[in-house]
């Protein structure tokens, strides 16, 4: 009895300090889980989830101050990601936050005045242009966070919805319809 | 003789071939108007290189070549530039692509043709002649000839493609009945810009007359060139497949044949490559099969961007018809409409009606039966696949092998349940692509949105510096005031003065340190922005110290220090 | 739009499944030759509760009826179940153990191809474990009973349990060979005298042996047109042979020959129409070795140490928990891949 109970102690003591030894060891830097979520997120960067970007959104997520069901842009598989990553329930999208068509700004570079409001708000620095020079997107660096559309004055920006094209075809999901004898 | 291997599955449809080589191959007449696609190759398209209502010759540039896997585009006869615009294109899509409109002006005239001697010619020069006629694979793939003969490794075996596994499809048969000659001599060329000796070229038994026409156009051109007659199975015209037939290599999973030593060129695309070579054309036509639910099936000489419809009213559809299929019954797309015009890749168009090729009925569950299992020559599990691709699981559909498929149709072919099990590995496939192409980006848009952080910091800090330092030679402006009016002063005169001017110097340093120390935010940061940081301090420092030089020399030494 | 191919090849599910119950013909007409045509009230019975359950499920599923009415695989369940019960059974035997194996081991578990056990297999077990007495009490072959019932005095019992005057259930019904041999040799009778008793022919019990015989035909018809994997019935029946022809080596007193062990029960019937149903077997040919030489050790298991006659239909089940694993384990090497290589 007393062994038995010895053995145990002593058991509980050597895990105890592997346990306590690996965590000194193994200890990783930074917040692991936050970067994890942040790698899930879309980085549009457009701060519709309330938080001036992914990286805070997905800090705020570890934290557990935010839910999972905020980022529009990440779509409902972003939320089943983050519900998987996170060993939660999905959670549907609340009323004022519905994802939309994938777009990228577009300045209509008659308007534009050159005030650079928008580049000073663009979250990636995808505008290229100078005072009073006319500015122009960089298309392929757009998010499509929206983010330039309120600054500016004129009103030039508009955001153009990313058509289906050759080279982003995508194959669809097998769907059939009893064919027609017609 | 060449001892022969086998790949593992395969299937036997029957082969309709008979149909559409019972007459020789015929030039389609010239169409009222030729469509020509800028996109006909794998790859990056060519860039329009003529203007709207240009008059153009036959075989001029018309699209050149943009990136390093691209190819040109020619005009397929003379005539004038109407239109280059979006128009629809045969792609599953159904969406358009830049075409440039062709009206013919009935000469036909040639521009400048420059025949080549290649064996002058280096490897390097045959390629960079290939990429100017716009040589690509005619076998239905369309990768860039050239790209393929540029071999960073020795290839040893150059195996060429004349099985023509896929039903219906006739047109690489009939072309090697009917030129032999020509294909042999473009093979030479391969083979002399590969540098290689032994040249392979596998035919399907079901072709005899292709089999005895080739021997004796390789037996008169005294080319040491071996003709081998490998077993009809479906997908043996595949290259892979057909490489391990001929010569018991495998491509390993996401290599190349070049990889293993081994190049592998479709006939018709040897064929290409002599008519480049030896008589200056660049690819503007080539031999396509019409056959299916027609009149009269045969195998046409037809001008690249030929509307298919010109070519299916040649042979005259019957009135059942209801859709056309490019390419074989297995593998091939259906045509969105039939006015799409006829491209490289273009190897047969099929007029199918529902009585041709039923309607596959509603799909049944999977019962695991395997069948596919048992025909994939790949040797995948397509029924594991199809359960991850139906259940969005791309990570393990990857996991087992998903990209290793080659969308031959075995398996759906012979599915008891008739699930489309192509359709789901094309969707997952394209989905994971997809998805791969929107993690790049965010990771770009991550990285940019830190280093716009970063800059936005940086700049704080140096209007923080800057305001430091204007602080700082106010006080110094102050501080050599204050030596002026003191230094004629005798020191043990006025002690008082002395302590005041002491005071004032104590407040201008404690005023100038804590000015330096707040702006410095550079706990959070990383080695490598600090170290950018320290540099650009350090240059600050200098400008600094050749300021004091220049200036004041009673400056203390201390403002040298500016960190 | 439609992907590619556009030609199939016409063997569908349907077809499939109708030459499997073709090759059942031989062992059925043995079976009503041996034992009188009762047996085939018990596949009418058993048919019919297959397929009003499988509508019903369907209904209830939401799913549409005829083309999975129309695959003919309720159809096969229904027929297995009823050849693995006592063809004097009460009617409601085949209807329950029938209903069961649709709505419960197929339909819950989602329907035709996501069941992970043999329906006809988990019905017959309900069956065995439920109504032990009722599953015991087979017909004895034509020639072995006082007298044999006629078509109409069969149908009565079947539904009314009522036999005609001056006969008794015991003379006419027997327990199977396999059982009868557990029992005996549990008495301490050597193999040699078991042998010797009425019930049995030349290899096994007399007419089962027959029907036996008839299913195996079957099967070779099926090996033949390749609509099951050979792997399957050869490595369950080698399996069963070479360890029923150790153990009879080492102690012929108390272990069957392998013979013996083939043609009785249940053995061919699930060699070449159970273990192969491909819903609940693996897919790889290596993964169906591994389960045919695990299910002929487990039914070799049960029939000499356990506690019931016949160990085919839990040998099945067993071995049909393991066929993920199976799977996993004996995924095969892809073209262009090395054995082994990482995944």
């Amino acid at each position: 009895m007393i062994t038995a109970l010895w053995i145990m102690i002593a058991l509980a003591a050597l895990l105890g300090m592997i346990l306590g030894y690996a965590s000194i060891r193994f200890r990783v830097e930074g917040n692991p889980l936050a970067e994890k979520i942040d790698a899930v997120l879309p980085q549009t960067q457009c701060g519709q989830c309330g938080y001036p970007g992914c990286k805070p959104y997905a800090e705020a997520i570890a934290k557990g101050e935010a839910d999972i069901n905020l980022c529009p842009p990440g779509g409902e598989e972003g939320i089943h990601k983050l519900a998987e990553l996170l060993g939660v329930e999905f959670k549907p999208f609340g009323e004022n936050a519905q994802p939309k068509p994938k777009a990228v700004a577009f300045i209509d570079e008659q308007t534009c005045i050159g005030c650079t409001l928008c580049i000073q708000a663009c979250p990636v620095d995808a505008i290229s242009g100078a005072a009073k020079q006319m500015h122009t997107i960089i298309a392929a660096e757009c998010t499509g966070c929206e983010l330039c559309v309120p600054p500016c004055p004129v009103d030039c920006i508009s955001m153009v919805p990313i058509e289906e094209q050759l080279t982003n075809w995508k194959w669809r999901y097998p769907v059939f319809k009893l064919r027609q004898t017609s | 003789m060449t001892r022969l291997h086998s790949f593992h599955g395969g299937i036997h449809p029957l082969t309709h071939k008979k149909e559409s080589t019972q007459s020789p191959i015929i030039s389609a007449p010239l169409p009222a108007q030729l469509i020509v696609p800028f996109r006909q190759h794998a790859g990056d398209a060519a860039k329009p290189v003529v203007q709207v209502g240009e008059r153009v010759l036959k075989g001029q540039l018309i699209g050149e070549p943009v990136g390093m896997i691209s190819s040109s585009i020619h005009a397929p006869t003379s005539g004038t530039i109407t239109a280059i615009e979006l128009q629809q294109i045969a792609h599953p899509s159904a969406l358009p692509d830049l075409c440039a409109t062709l009206v013919p002006d009935g000469l036909d005239e040639w521009g400048v043709r420059q025949p080549l001697n290649y064996r002058q010619l280096s490897s390097d020069e045959l390629q960079k002649h290939l990429r100017r006629c716009g040589i690509v694979g005619l076998g239905g793939a369309a990768f860039p000839s050239d790209m393929k003969l540029s071999h960073p490794v020795v290839v040893d075996t150059l195996v060429i493609n004349g099985a023509e596994c896929e039903p219906y499809i006739t047109c690489d048969d009939m072309l090697m009945r009917e030129r032999a000659e020509g294909i042999v001599r473009g093979i030479e060329i391969l083979r002399h810009a590969l540098g290689t000796d032994s040249v392979l070229i596998g035919i399907e038994d079901n072709k005899p007359q292709a089999i005895a026409a080739m021997q004796r156009a390789v037996d008169d051109s005294s080319h040491p060139f071996k003709v081998v007659t490998v077993p009809t199975l479906y997908p043996g015209g595949s290259a892979k497949h057909l490489i391990k037939v001929l010569t018991g290599v495998e491509v390993p999973s996401g290599k190349l044949p070049t990889d293993v030593g081994v190049q592998c060129f479709n006939v018709a695309t040897a064929y290409a490559a002599h008519r480049a070579v030896e008589h200056g054309e660049p690819l503007v036509s080539r031999v396509v099969t019409v056959t299916g639910n027609v009149e009269q099936p045969r195998n046409y000489e037809a001008l690249i961007g030929t509307p298919f419809s010109d070519l299916v009213a040649l042979s005259v559809a019957k009135p059942d018809t209801n859709r056309y299929i490019m390419g074989g019954p297995m593998m091939g797309v259906e045509l969105p409409a039939v006015n799409v015009p006829l491209v490289k890749a273009s190897n047969c168009v099929i007029a199918a009606s529902d009585a041709l090729f039923p309607p596959p009925p509603a799909p049944m569950p999977c019962i695991r039966c395997t069948r596919c299992a048992q025909v994939c020559p790949v040797e995948l599990q397509p029924q594991d696949l199809f359960w991850f691709a139906q259940s969005h699981n791309f990570g393990k559909a990857q996991e087992f092998d998903l990209f290793d498929c080659i969308e031959c149709g075995a398996c759906a072919y012979v599915c008891p349940s008739s699930i489309p099990l192509v359709q789901y590995y094309r969707y997952a496939k394209s989905e994971i692509r997809a998805r791969d192409l929107e993690k790049r980006a965010a990771d770009l848009a991550r990285e940019r949105h830190e280093f716009r952080q970063f800059r936005i910091e940086r700049e704080k800090q140096e209007k923080a510096e800057r305001l430091a330092q204007k602080e700082r030679a106010a006080a110094e402006a102050k501080a050599a005031a204050a030596t002026v009016i003191a230094t004629p002063v005798d020191p043990t005169a006025d002690a008082d003065d002395t302590q005041q001017m002491r005071i004032d110097a104590a407040l201008a340093r404690a005023k100038e340190q804590a000015a330096a120390a707040t702006p410095k935010n550079t706990e959070a940061l990383t080695p490598e922005q600090r170290a950018e940081i320290e540099a650009i301090e350090a240059r600050r420092a200098h400008i600094h110290e050749l300021a004091a030089d220049a200036g004041a020399d009673d400056e203390p030494p201390k403002h040298s220090q500016g960190n | 739009m439609l992907s590619s191919p556009f030609i199939t090849r016409p063997l569908t599910v349907d077809r499939i499944m109708l030459r499997v119950l073709y090759a059942l013909l031989p062992g059925i007409t043995l079976y009503v030759w041996y034992f009188g045509p009762a047996i085939l009230v018990s596949i009418a019975l058993a048919v019919t509760a297959a397929l009003a359950t499988e509508a019903l499920m369907l209904k209830l599923r939401d799913r549409p009826v005829r083309p999975f009415l129309a695959d003919y695989s309720a159809l096969l369940t229904g027929v297995l179940i009823a050849l693995s019960i006592p063809p004097l059974a009460p009617w409601w035997l085949p209807v329950v153990g029938t209903a069961f194996a649709i709505a419960v081991a197929k339909h819950l578990y989602g329907g035709l191809g996501s069941n992970p056990f043999n329906p006809a297999m988990i019905g017959y077990a309900v069956l065995i474990i439920s109504f032990p007495q009722e599953m015991t009490q087979w017909l004895s072959p034509q020639g072995m009973g006082h007298s044999v019932l006629t078509y109409g005095d069969q149908l009565r019992y079947v539904f009314s349990g009522v036999l005609p005057v001056g006969m008794q259930l015991d003379a006419l019904t027997m327990s199977t060979p396999l059982d009868t041999m557990k029992t005996q040799l549990h008495l301490g009778m050597p193999m040699s005298d078991i042998r010797d008793l009425p019930i049995y022919g030349r290899l096994a019990g007399k007419g089962s042996e027959m029907v036996a015989a008839g299913f195996a035909l079957g099967g070779i018809y099926l090996l033949i047109a390749r609509i099951i994997p050979w792997q399957l019935p050869l490595a369950f029946l080698g399996t069963l042979f070479a360890l029923s022809g150790i153990f009879n080596l080492i102690d012929p007193a108390h272990y069957a020959p392998p013979l013996f062990h083939w043609f009785s029960g249940a053995a061919m019937i699930g060699a070449f129409f159970i273990l192969t149903d491909p819903i609940t077997s693996p897919t790889t040919a290596k993964g169906r070795i591994a389960f045919g030489i695990g299910a002929g050790l487990l039914t070799f298991l049960i029939r000499a140490y356990g506690g019931f006659p016949d160990g085919v239909a839990f040998a099945t089940i067993l071995m049909n928990m393991c066929v993920p694993l199976i799977d996993a384990w004996t995924q095969p090497r892809i073209f262009g891949k090395k054995k082994g290589s990482e995944r």
